[in-house]
């Protein structure tokens, strides 16, 4: 054997190390095989269904709310095994296709809103767990219209032209010169966690711009920021157990999630192993960096929108960030050197400062707290101008951001709102 | 009719400090707990928000955060030959009004009683004979000793993270910390806060007196705090708004800051807000609690039936509910029999303020807090002899600079003039310059001064209004008289040019803000005679209710009482815990 083919199988034991082991399993496996149901649970809240697929105050899994699209809205729909409203009639092999090709039972196609552009590299072991999973359910009687999409993008069979276009199932491709660790991690972060969806920039038709990936997006008046190793907008300046104390417990020594990420915590990355939790990091943190960007410009100390700012932020912000942007650990974010802060794109900072945000409670930190509206007491001008001092003092570096940026995220939120 | 509904094990009356940490207890041992608290959910990003919880006009002049005569008055008068009337405003001191009490606009001085406070009585009559003690006065001993309390005020002092500096650690005195309190275990979870110039001159003055200056042992933070329920505080900020106002910056402790974000995950608690209890129902024996009733913000009427009926309401709230519920014997002031609604306390508020050299003073009182500045303790209860003094009792004594509010602070010196230009250049010349040392001194129970329903008046649900009697004895006045000249030896010695003393005198008005500390009503003890709940604040009457708040105390120390009361909950949710539900009943045979 090749010690490339060593690493290989290396590699794919490990991709199941972290959880159960119960793969040798015939395909007429045992529905009620205890082992089976619970991998296919934690396959379930690796892939995090119950984010899309579950209305807040509704049964899990049982159909989810409105996600807003580019195109229109979409609603995920009832997975429960419920025959008349769920997926109660369908097989294995209708799910192992929608996941794999985006195709659901009876040919019907789905939109890629459905990350099955990441679920497409997931293991026939995953699925046939899932599935067995999903099974057990309560099934819940709850029709759900999936398909709010105006005309002519409600056609489903446009998708067919658009999966020829942009997407291509395939299996997930272990990189036998990388750790087992390593190649779990990037299961996790392509297959299952399906990261990309959220934090990999769009093509024009909505497809993952695979040229980009990771490098931070714009979605929901949200932008999930770049998860590469860029020291900058990234988590490059991230040890392996700063980003894995992030993704267990909400908060690092630097950050707190809110948003749609503490949602992501809430379901998912606080209930996963420690061993998983270390394999996304070690795959996360390993990859080069986008290339070398031009350094971005400090707006200069002197500027008057940075006078303003500095003005604003010793009003409103210096009481919990402190003079020195540190904030305070597990409690007020550090703004000198974050990658939200410094990113291209505002929108995260912008969003914060007009609306406020409660950060995610977990069982390790459950404080939750919560950063303040001040939209309502700054203009335009005042918010534009504070976050442009937040992102070019302590080192921080990174474009200003006009009174009309601000203006839009208003308009943005009034709609999401 | 109100409706009936499903059985809870456990419900608290109250979401504030001893609502929140007994029913996390509680949680946490497993059983079913529903709290009901009469006014809304507050919390720090909404409620406090940093653009507006520094509003002045908002919350002290308005008093956002407070009960509101409205939803429920007292009347008050000074002695029982007088006809009570209700206040129309809350002055004088301030119930808190939704989750988190009266301890979201706390100061955050956050005391150990002393060990002679839980022995009063007997410590008294040992060191000075009992004919020290004033016939009319009727202080007693709590039924547990300082000791007993230790561990308790050690729990509260760490999920509050106070700052401080231990005078005594397990018998070892500790330089720079107070030499009077009684042994800790281990130090305060933080160091003291920062002083700022003025606590600073103080304790310069005061050591070169003699007195023995140590930091205020406070709940404002004094770095970031991560306590033992995983709960996160931040730093404290001396941002100056802290009494009458919410806490923006996580600094201050109070239910929301320490114990909710962990209580409100739990999937055996639940929490009505907006719910106000009317009685506790009690089964045709008297002697056991069956739940309450309640009545909601639409005027609909609930019965909530539980096993144990915890009474963590404002002070004067849990009395009321004692006497409307009848569990006790109502107390007779003629003949000084019964006991709910005796030994009703208060707290000697005594103040001295220094008008200092403007061209050589700045003391920048708009940098503070309600719990940073240094104090001494040599004025405080027994620590200096009372043989000769003809009084009994003292002070905590404190330069507390709890920040210059825009609105309501005002200083001018004695003489000045009240109005006009000549008002205005005294206060312009003081604002800077003036400089307030505080004794909040201790308040002994008197024959006369006690709580019942009164006759009259009722609230908007048609029950009796908590009837207030009270006047500041002369055993009290004589202290503070005292407590005051000494202070203001200290602020002379301190460089002052002028001096406004302020010692406590009667009568007692329902007025001016003196201090949110009264005290007693339902005293703990270990003689039913004397008291309504045993040392374990469980009624001697009705033993499936427990009531935690400062309505136990049989009378006031001169510390600030929060911390006692956080550790009195801890000591309830420990028998409760370890004794109680292993085997319901009476826990000390009366």
């Amino acid at each position: 054997m090749t010690r490339t083919r060593l690493a290989v199988a290396a590699a794919a034991a490990l991709l199941f190390a972290a959880v159960p082991s119960i793969l040798s399993a015939p395909a007429r496996a045992d529905d009620q095989d205890f082992a089976l149901i619970e991998r296919g649970r934690y396959v379930a809240t690796t892939a995090d269904c119950v984010a899309c697929h579950s209305l807040p105050s509704g049964k899990p899994y049982a159909g989810g709310s409105a996600l807003q699209t580019p195109f229109g809205t979409l609603v995920a729909p009832n997975i429960t095994p419920d025959r008349g409203t769920g997926i109660g009639n369908w097989t294995e092999e209708d799910l192992r296709r929608t996941l794999r090709e985006g195709i659901g039972r009876g040919g019907k196609r789905l939109y890629p809103a459905m990350p099955y552009p990441a679920y497409t590299r997931m293991t026939d072991d995953d699925i046939r767990a899932l599935w067995a999973y999903l099974r057990t359910l309560e099934p819940v009687s709850n029709a759900v219209e999936a398909n709010q999409l105006p005309f002519p993008f409600n056609i489903r069979l446009l998708m067919a032209g658009w999966n020829l276009l942009n997407f291509e199932p395939e299996p997930f491709k272990p990189d036998p010169q990388k750790s087992a660790e390593w190649n779990r991690g990037a299961y996790l972060v392509q297959a299952l966690g399906h990261c990309g969806t959220c934090h990999t920039p769009k093509t024009m038709l909505g497809a993952d711009d695979t040229g980009r990936a990771l490098q931070g997006a714009n979605l929901q008046a949200w932008y999930a920021p770049s998860i590469t190793a860029d020291k900058r907008q990234g988590i490059g300046g991230w040890t392996a157990d700063q980003l894995v104390a992030y993704l267990k417990t909400g908060a690092n020594h630097q950050s707190l999630a809110s948003g749609p990420m503490a949602e992501e915590i809430q379901n998912s990355s606080s209930r996963m192993t420690d061993a998983d939790l270390k394999a996304i990091a070690a795959y996360l943190l390993d990859r080069k960096p986008p290339g070398t960007q031009a350094q971005t410009a400090t707006v200069a100390a002197d500027d008057a929108r940075m006078r303003t700012g500095g003005a604003v932020y010793t009003d409103t912000c210096m009481a919990c960030h402190g003079g020195d942007g540190k904030g305070q650990t597990f409690l007020f974010p550090t703004l000198a050197g974050s990658g939200v802060v410094q990113a291209d794109d505002p929108a995260t900072l912008i969003r914060l400062v007009l609306d406020g945000s409660r950060a995610v409670a977990t069982d390790d930190r459950p404080t939750g707290p919560a950063m303040p509206p001040l939209g309502w007491r700054l203009t335009d001008a005042d918010v534009a101008a504070v976050v442009t001092y937040i992102r070019n003092s302590w080192s921080n570096a990174a474009p200003p951001v006009s009174a009309d940026d601000v203006a839009k995220m208003r308009k943005t939120l009034a709609q999401v709102n | 009719m109100a409706r009936k509904l499903p059985r809870k094990d456990v419900v608290v009356i109250g979401l504030g400090w001893t609502g929140s940490i007994i029913a996390n207890e509680l949680c946490d041992e497993g059983l079913d707990v529903v709290a009901l608290e009469r006014g809304p959910w507050r919390d720090t990003a909404t409620d406090f928000n940093i653009g507006y919880a520094p509003d002045e006009l908002r919350y002290n002049a308005r008093q956002e955060l407070m009960l509101r005569p409205a939803q429920t008055a007292v009347t008050a008068r000074n002695n029982a030959d007088q006809t009570a009337l209700p206040m129309r405003q809350y002055g004088s001191f301030h119930p808190g009004n939704g989750v988190g009490g009266a301890g979201v606009h706390w100061a955050g001085i956050t005391w150990r009683f002393s060990p002679a406070d839980f022995r009063l009585k007997s410590h008294y009559t040992e060191r000075y004979g009992a004919q020290s003690i004033p016939e009319d006065m009727t202080i007693q001993d709590w039924g547990l000793t300082y000791e007993e309390m230790e561990p308790y005020y050690d729990r509260f002092e760490y999920l509050a993270g106070v700052s401080g500096k231990a005078g005594n650690l397990d018998g070892r005195m500790q330089e720079g910390g107070n030499p009077f309190e009684g042994a800790r275990k281990r130090e305060y979870p933080n160091p003291p806060m920062m002083q700022t110039f003025g606590p600073t001159l103080f304790a310069e003055t005061a050591a070169k007196m003699g007195y023995k200056p140590f930091p205020i042992p406070s709940s404002l933070l004094s770095r970031t705090y991560t306590n033992p329920l995983g709960v996160t505080m931040g730093q404290c900020t001396f941002c100056g708004f802290c009494t009458n106002y919410g806490c923006a910056n996580y600094s201050k402790a109070s239910a929301q800051t320490t114990v909710l974000p962990v209580l409100m995950r739990k999937p055996n608690f639940e929490l009505r807000t907006l719910c106000e209890v009317l009685k506790v129902n009690l089964d045709s024996t008297g002697k056991k609690a069956t739940g309450v009733t309640y009545v909601d913000t639409s005027g609909d009427e609930f019965e909530q039936p539980a096993d144990l009926v915890i009474l963590c309401a404002f002070m004067l709230d849990n009395v009321r509910l004692m006497l409307l519920s009848g569990i006790g014997k109502p107390y007779d002031v003629r003949s000084g029999t019964g006991v709910v609604g005796r030994n009703f306390c208060y707290q000697m508020a005594n103040q001295v303020v220094g008008f200092f050299d403007p061209a050589k003073y700045n003391f920048n009182n708009f940098i503070g807090g309600g719990a940073t500045g240094m104090a001494i303790d040599e004025l405080n209860n027994d620590n200096f002899d009372h043989g000769p003094l003809g009084f009994l009792g003292g002070g905590s004594t404190r330069c507390a600079p709890i920040g210059a509010e825009p609105i309501s602070k005002r200083p001018t010196p004695p003489g000045s003039p009240t109005w006009g230009s000549g008002w205005k250049k005294a206060m312009r010349d003081s604002y800077l310059s003036n400089l307030s040392v505080g004794c909040e001194a201790s308040s002994y129970a008197n024959r006369g001064n006690f709580l019942d329903l009164d006759p009259t008046y009722t609230d908007r649900l048609g029950r009796p209004l908590m009837r207030i009697t009270f006047d500041f004895p002369e055993n009290d006045v004589k202290m503070s008289a005292y407590v005051t000249k000494k202070v203001a030896e200290i602020v002379r010695a301190m460089g002052a040019q002028a001096i406004d003393e302020n010692p406590r005198t009667g009568p007692w008005s329902v007025v001016p803000y003196q201090s949110t500390h009264v005290v007693g009503g339902t005293a703990m003890g270990a003689d039913p005679s004397t008291s309504v709940v045993n040392p374990y604040l469980q009624s001697w009457d009705v033993p499936n209710v427990f009531t935690v708040g400062a309505n136990v105390f049989p009378q006031n120390s001169g510390y600030n009482p929060t911390g006692t009361v956080g550790a009195l909950a801890y000591r309830a949710a420990d028998a409760i815990r370890s004794r109680y539900l292993k085997s319901p009943g009476p826990l000390v045979q009366a």
